[in-house]
Order: structure tokens, then sequence, then C-alpha cells
């Protein structure tokens, strides 16, 4: 498949993905119910309010709080879904999270909007680059990035349906759209070009810069393939060593630190199974800043020309090794 | 009432020989609330030992401050949620009866892991929203030691509970004065707690919570204080260690184990009423 035909039908944020999505999933269950820590219009959940005021519990700035009682709130079946930034809900509530909900069982979402660099302008106190290693090591943690408007949508409606904790990770920016139509299943991974050069995984905003990034690679003649690991736990392995057999080189790409996320994800895989070379697409252990998203994914190396650079070096390593 | 006075020796008999039994666990907490735990499964609480998570149309009760598990424990078998012989396990590898409670091993009775302390009052008033979503008239208990109090979930909770008029939670503070590293007051003081209660928007009240009879009477009171758009908190006034004479009031026994001879020498303080374990 030749990337560069792969358009964006159109420029949303993930949050509306979100926002839409619960609206969906509480139309078919009665048993939805949000909660937020003063952050519901941020998180897109006026029309959800509008629809199911008695499903909807403000809980104040108090994220700790919220989570606690996300978790008695499914003693009695119903299924919460906890609204906040990623920072908050993570970082500032991991021992409730970890006793409460993940050691308990608890069947609740944890919807987190705002994470990463995208971000912005708040700055690093507010921009996480920690949470999906945060919550990917706590036992029985399913963690889900999706890519678009579209793919948050279908994500936020999967979970619902899906029994376990969740933590779902999405942003601020507009974004391109890219997934509409497209099928999403919870712990498959999404293929959008076949490769025999290098592999590019990636996960969130970065799946549309692996696109792109892929696409000046097929220009150049490099045979890429590109797969958006939404779901960085439980990891599709079967996919990540499918094609690691075939390119035999990987790049991962994500808007997290590379210590803990989805290239840790994949390097343990590959180390376990069948160890290839790996460069790393994400932060490099450092705190953010404010600024355009657009400059922050540049100045922290997580742009479009990174990702190529990395693909040409894992393959020139391959070759080398 | 001559039951209940006689359960709860049984049920501190257990607390000893658990804590003994295992050379670890926190003895003093869960002697202070024998009283109010036997009263509220043995009495004040509708509720099936026939253990389902969900528990539509019963009463449920949250153990916040999750140290004092052996009482919790002991409550729990002995009205019937598993076998007695389980407490020997307690604190032991591959038992269902962990330091403190947890779900992870699916011991019946038990509702969510508690522990880490100030957690139990948010998932109380989780619970309790859903019985009221669900349309249920059930109550909600949750229990807190007084030093929890320091952890500040806690308020966040309180206030919630006030904003959201969650008036089908009763939730007890076990009042004694003492924590780990010594009197409240000397660790953290938490001044009058009953007042914090009332000006975060509670309906409170006090009663002792080693006499029996009030204890019966203050749950009675408190239930009748339901549905009146605001949470109840019952201010417990306990004695840490309470029945065992060289343990009351000595914040030492927060969380040591007594030896042999001390364990001899505190259950014949207490006796037999139901058979051990």
């Amino acid at each position: 498949m030749l990337l560069k035909e792969i358009q964006s039908t159109g420029n949303k944020d993930t949050r509306s993905g979100f926002g839409d999505g619960i609206v969906e999933a509480a139309r078919k269950n009665s048993n939805v119910v949000a909660l937020t820590a003063d952050l519901a219009g941020s998180l897109k959940l006026n029309q959800f309010i509008k629809e199911f005021p008695e499903r909807y519990i403000q809980c104040g700035i108090a994220e700790a709080n919220m989570m606690g009682i996300a978790a008695g709130l499914t003693i009695g079946g119903k299924i919460p879904f906890t609204t906040t930034f990623a920072n908050f809900s993570t970082g500032r509530v991991y021992d409730q999270i970890r006793q409460s909900i993940a050691y308990s069982g608890k069947n609740v979402k944890i919807c987190a909007s705002h994470a990463g660099l995208t971000l912005g302008e708040d700055g690093a106190t507010h921009q996480i680059l920690e949470d999906i290693g945060l919550m990917k090591m706590l036992p029985g943690m399913t963690v889900i990035v999706p890519c678009d408007y579209a793919q948050t949508k279908a994500a936020t409606e999967a979970v619902a349906e899906f029994q376990g904790p969740v933590y779902l990770r999405f942003g601020r920016p507009v974004w391109p759209i890219f997934t509409a139509g497209k099928p999403f299943a919870i712990g498959k991974a999404q293929y959008f070009s076949d490769g025999s050069d290098v592999t590019i995984f990636a996960c969130g905003h970065l799946v549309w810069l692996a696109i792109q990034a892929g696409a000046i690679l097929q220009e150049k003649g490099i045979s890429v393939e590109v797969i958006n690991m939404h779901t960085v736990k439980p990891l599709d392995e079967e996919a990540v060593l499918k094609s690691l057999r075939k390119t035999k080189c990987a790049v991962t790409a994500e808007e997290h630190n590379i210590i803990g996320g989805l290239g840790d994800a994949i390097a343990q895989c590959a180390a376990k199974n069948f160890p290839v070379p790996i460069e790393y697409v994400g932060t490099k252990d450092t705190f953010g800043e404010s600024g355009v998203p657009t400059d922050l994914l540049k100045k922290y190396g997580l742009d479009t020309p990174d990702i190529v650079a990395a693909a040409e070096k894992v393959i020139q390593r391959k070759k080398n090794s | 009432m001559a039951d209940l006075k006689a359960i709860a020796s049984q049920i501190r008999r257990d607390i000893l020989r658990m804590v003994h039994g295992s050379k670890s666990g926190h003895p003093g907490g869960s002697l202070g609330c024998t009283e109010f735990l036997t009263a509220l499964y043995f009495k004040a609480m509708k509720h099936d030992p026939k253990f389902n998570m969900d528990a539509p149309g019963e009463d449920l009760f949250f153990l916040s401050n999750g140290h004092i598990s052996p009482v919790f424990y002991s409550t729990l078998a002995r009205s019937g949620y598993f076998d007695v012989k389980e407490l020997a396990t307690f604190r032991k590898i591959n038992s269902r009866l962990q330091g403190h409670p947890a779900t992870h091993e699916h011991l019946p009775g038990v509702r969510i892991a508690s522990g880490s302390l100030g957690q139990g009052m948010s998932a109380a008033i989780g619970a309790a929203l859903t019985k009221k979503l669900n349309r249920e008239n059930t109550t909600v208990y949750s229990l807190h030691g007084d030093g929890e109090l320091d952890e500040g979930q806690i308020w966040e909770a309180a206030m919630f509970a006030a904003h959201h008029k969650v008036d089908n939670l009763i939730s007890t503070i076990d009042w004694n004065g003492q924590q780990i590293d010594g009197p409240t007051d000397k660790v953290m003081s938490l001044g009058n707690i009953q007042e914090k209660f009332n000006a975060f928007g509670w309906t409170t009240l006090e009663m002792n919570g080693n006499d029996m009879d009030d204890v019966i009477a203050g749950l009675d009171k408190a239930k009748a204080l339901k549905g009146k758009g605001k949470p109840i908190a019952i201010m417990m006034h306990t004695i840490m260690g309470k029945g065992v004479d060289f343990m009351e009031n000595d914040h030492n026994w927060h969380g040591v184990a007594p030896n042999d001879e001390q364990l001899a020498k505190a259950l014949a303080q207490l006796p037999e009423t139901l058979g051990d374990y």
C-alpha cells in the first residue's frame, strides 16, 4: 500500500472522539456513568451531561476521591468512566488506582486527555510523558492509546463493553482523521502498509506522523511496514513478531518518554523472542515545556523527519550487524 | 444482647490467636472495634453470607482502616462467609486472608482492597451512589481510624458526600486517640473531629464503641437519620486493645503480636463462647 494515498478525511481533536464515544456507549448501556474532576468541558462531556444528567458525577478538583468513588460504583454493576487530564489521571492518583481499582479488579475506565507534549502551552506540569509506563506496570490494566478522533470514539465504545480496568489515553490538539470506518478491536494491531525493510510501530498522535514518514521512505524506495499499536497492553505480540521476522528491524514512535512506553514493550517482546535492532522516537528522559504543539514535537525529536531518520539509521544498523 | 456480647468475646479470642499464629498483624484497633463489627454483622446490617459482589438489596460495609483485618475476618467467618478454620491461615502464604483485606484471592465478604489508608470512604460513597442509581433503600457503612483522618482523601470524600447528599452512607470513626507513632494529639492533632464533620455538612452523633448496648442504640439512631439529605458520621469512642488489660490504651499494641505467655494471659480474660477455630 502506498502510504501517501492515506488521506485525512477531516481534522478533530481526539478528546472529542471520547466525548462522542461515551454518549454512544451510554445510549447502548444504561450502566455507563461519567465522573469528572472539574474538567467536564475539556473532556467534551457536554452532550453526555445533557442526555444523562443522572449518570454524571461532578467530583470537584479531587482526583483521588474520584478514583475511589469510581471503584465503589462498580459494586452493583455501574461502568464508571473517570475523566481528567492524563497527568491527574495517573501520577497524581497512582496509589488509588493501584489499590482500589487494579488490585481490586474493578471495572473502571480511566479516560485521560491532554496527554503528552501536544498539550502545548500549559507546559511540563501538565504534559505527562510517563503515564503509559505507570499504567502498563499495573497488573491487569489494559492500556489503549488511539490515534485519531474516529479511533478514540471507537475505542471509547469498545472499552464500555470490555470487562476490567482500562487506561484510555488521548489528547488536546486538532489532528487529522484517517481511520474513519476502519474496524477497531482492543489488543489487535492495525496495519497501514506491508513492508520488508523496516517496521514502524506507533501509537497515538504519532501514528499519523509515522504514516507521513513511511510515505517519504517509500518514495526513497524503502519497503516500510507501518503498524498502529493502539493497545500498548496487552501487546499484540503475534503481530509484532510476525512483522519483525519479516523486516528484522524496527522504529517505535510515541508521545511519551522512551523509558516505559510502547518502545519498551516492543523491545521486551523482541528481546524475549526475536532480537533485532530498534530505534526509539519519543522524549529522551526529559520533561517538556510550553510551546505550540508542532514546535514541541520538532524540538523534542518526535516529528516526521525524526521518524524517517530513525528508520534509515536502524536499517543501516541491521546491515552492519 | 447477651448473645452479641458472647460473640464479641469469641471474636476477640480469634483476633489474638490469629495475630499470635502469624506473629504479626494489628490487635489493638481490632480489639477496640469488636463490638462495632459484631453489632453490624449480627444485628444492624441486612446481608447475605452467600457472597455476591454486587449485593443487590443488601447493606454494605467497607473497612477503610484495613490493618484491623483480624476483627473483619473473624466477624465474616463467624457470620458464615467462610469456614472459621480458615482464620488459621491469616497472613500466611497461599491464604485468602491477606495481611490487609483484598478481593484478589476472592475471600467472600471483601468487596475492595484496603490498607493504604484514606481510600475507603470514597469507595463507600461510590457504592452508595450505585445503590441510589439502582433505586435501593439500603445502607452503606464504612469504618475509619482516627489516625487515618490525616489523609487528605478522607476530606475530599467528606466534602463530596455532603455536596451530593449521600444520605444512605453511615461512616464511623474509631476515635481511640492512638496511631502507630503515638497519641494522635502528638503525631498530628485532629482537633474536634465531630465539629469538623459538622462543618463539612454531615449529621454526626457519638457512641461508646465498647459498650454493646450503646453501639446498638447508636447504629439504630444513625439509621433513623438516613434519607434526610446528609451523610451520617458516628464518632465512636473506643479503647485500643479493649478486653485485654495489658493492651488497653497502649499504642505499642497497634501492630504487634503477643508472644505465647502474653497470649495465654490475654485469652484467660476472654471466655471461649463459640469454640476456638
